[in-house]
């Protein structure tokens, strides 16, 4: 217990580092350029408390239960001798149909990271303000996590397979620009918006470790080159499945009978 | 008071709601498909507990705080008039909150190994830790522009996607050209370098600016801000690429 809470002590400390030059920042440009009083500043004071104790308290739960599991599982399910044990023994390489549970384990914790990803929640959040309700806060997070789980799982099959990382970012961007064209125009910032935010302080530790077990079992693999990749999948989907989500709605609303 | 408390427990149920799922897949995984024990209950549970409770604090925070000052700084800007300090309020904004950034910090060390392992510089301390700085503050310039031109974009209410588009026809045109190596990396420092405490302030900012415009409609303008920041380091990730590995 008093492990914990002198770690915990430590996480508050290095958050506090972290925000340090953001807020330094702020007063600055507050007190040094526009000299206006902001609104009930013991409140926000407070707030910035909230979010720094709140990080912190999230960031060392994560490392007390989750995240420790959560690396060794992605190291064991990419190992060869876990892979023998589920398929049957294999030559010296598997078929990339091998990897079945590598496919899924991704795609269920991108999801579920990405459920859980602070800074999704609060764009979601002031999204649903900003519209008014229309887009409602959790069927976007959920539109953004499917997007993960889509990028993850094509991410790793990439690694196992092994094709150039450029060929599946260009499709993707082809398909982005595509949807642009025919997506709701209110849904387009926000949805370009959504790739940049998922990927942080639940999904990256996660999904690193994914990238670097693989990247470390499969032959002729090197995990400095091959290991990076699965952030830019993960950010590249949610574009697509925001979009479509909000094309999904539109027609549906259409084909209601009025 | 009744209120606070009533609110608070919907807030806590909220964050279990949401943490429910990275339980129910570790879970699976652990005793369905690599049929094992699950650990110590006692560290688990009190990890969760500590999770679920950081998360509550942490939408709590962001409503009392975070939104409010980003609102405000971007009425008071607004109210200045003054495009020149908003513009290096942006440029600070970005640059500042990503050059400390700790994801980024682990990406351009590991980048700096790579470039080692390519033997695009040598395998000494020293050089390694030039690399990895050096690419840090390329990154955080990218986003600091980003963050600029986003602002600016929002001023004089251009649509995003025209910029977006671009962004990536130069991203494809610099992929052929640029190294290898520094490829992977490129297209990963797009998403890791929006912080969690960046992204509320940043999206606060950019709906408050466009609120207190006229003729801008905060959901078409006020989003995007995030995307510019995501799509720049690509870029000057394999700018760097170009000129330290030719």
């Amino acid at each position: 217990m008093t492990e914990t809470l002198g770690k915990l002590a430590y996480t508050v400390g290095a958050t506090l580092w972290d925000v340090l030059p953001i807020a330094a920042i702020l007063l600055a440009f507050q007190f040094a350029v526009l000299r206006r009083p902001l609104p009930d500043p013991k409140r926000i004071l407070w707030g910035f408390g909230f979010v720094l104790l709140g990080l912190a308290l999230f960031l060392e739960g994560l490392e007390l239960a989750l995240f420790p599991l959560g690396r060794s599982m992605a190291l064991q399910l990419t190992d060869p001798d876990f892979l023998s044990e589920a398929v049957g023994p294999a030559g010296p390489e598997h078929h990339w149909s091998h990897y079945y549970w590598v496919y899924l384990f991704g795609a269920a914790i991108g999801f579920a990271t990405t459920v859980a990803e602070p800074a999704l929640i609060a764009v979601a959040l002031k999204a649903e303000e900003v519209s008014g309700g229309a887009i409602g806060a959790f069927g976007l997070r959920i539109a953004v996590a499917l997007g993960v789980a889509i990028g993850i799982a094509l991410g790793t099959w990439r690694i196992v397979t092994g094709y150039p990382l450029y060929w599946f970012i260009i499709a993707g961007y082809i398909v982005v620009v595509m949807q642009t064209l025919f997506a709701p125009r209110i849904i387009v910032p926000l949805a370009y918006d959504s790739g940049g935010v998922t990927t942080s302080t639940v999904t990256v530790p996660m999904v690193t470790a994914l990238g670097l077990g693989l990247a470390t079992h499969i032959p002729d693999r090197d995990p400095l080159l091959d290991g990076f990749g699965l952030i830019a999948f993960a950010s590249l989907f949610p574009m697509m499945t925001v979009m479509a989500y909000a094309q999904l709605s539109q027609w549906f609303a259409r084909r209601k009978p009025s | 008071m009744n209120e606070g408390i009533v609110a608070f427990i919907r807030s806590l149920a909220g964050s279990l709601r949401d943490l429910t799922p990275i339980i129910l897949v570790i879970g699976f995984f652990q005793v369905v498909v690599l049929q094992q024990p699950l650990p110590e209950f006692g560290r688990v549970f009190l990890g969760t507990g500590l999770v679920v409770l950081g998360l509550t604090f942490f939408t709590y925070g962001l409503e009392m705080g975070l939104f409010p000052l980003g609102e405000s700084l971007a009425f008071n800007f607004a109210a200045k008039g003054n495009l020149a300090w908003l513009l290096a309020f942006a440029f600070a904004l970005g640059f500042g909150t990503t050059v400390a950034e700790p994801a980024l910090i682990a990406v351009a060390e590991e980048a700096a190994e790579v470039a080692a392992h390519g033997g695009i510089v040598s395998n000494e301390p020293e050089a390694l830790e030039r690399y990895a700085d050096n690419l840090r503050y390329t990154v955080a310039l990218a986003v600091g522009l980003a963050i600029v031109l986003g602002v600016y974009r929002i001023i004089r209410g251009w649509a995003i996607h025209w910029f977006i588009i671009s962004g990536y026809v130069l991203v494809v045109l610099m992929t052929a050209f640029a190294p290898r190596s520094i490829i992977g990396i490129a297209y990963d420092s797009g998403g890791v370098t929006t912080s969690t405490i960046t992204v509320p302030l940043v999206t606060a900012l950019g709906v408050g600016l466009a609120s207190s415009i006229e003729g801008r409609n905060p959901m078409v303008e006020g989003f995007g801000l995030i995307a510019f920041a995501s799509l720049t380091p690509m870029l000057f990730v394999m700018g760097f690429g170009m000129v330290m590995h030719a």
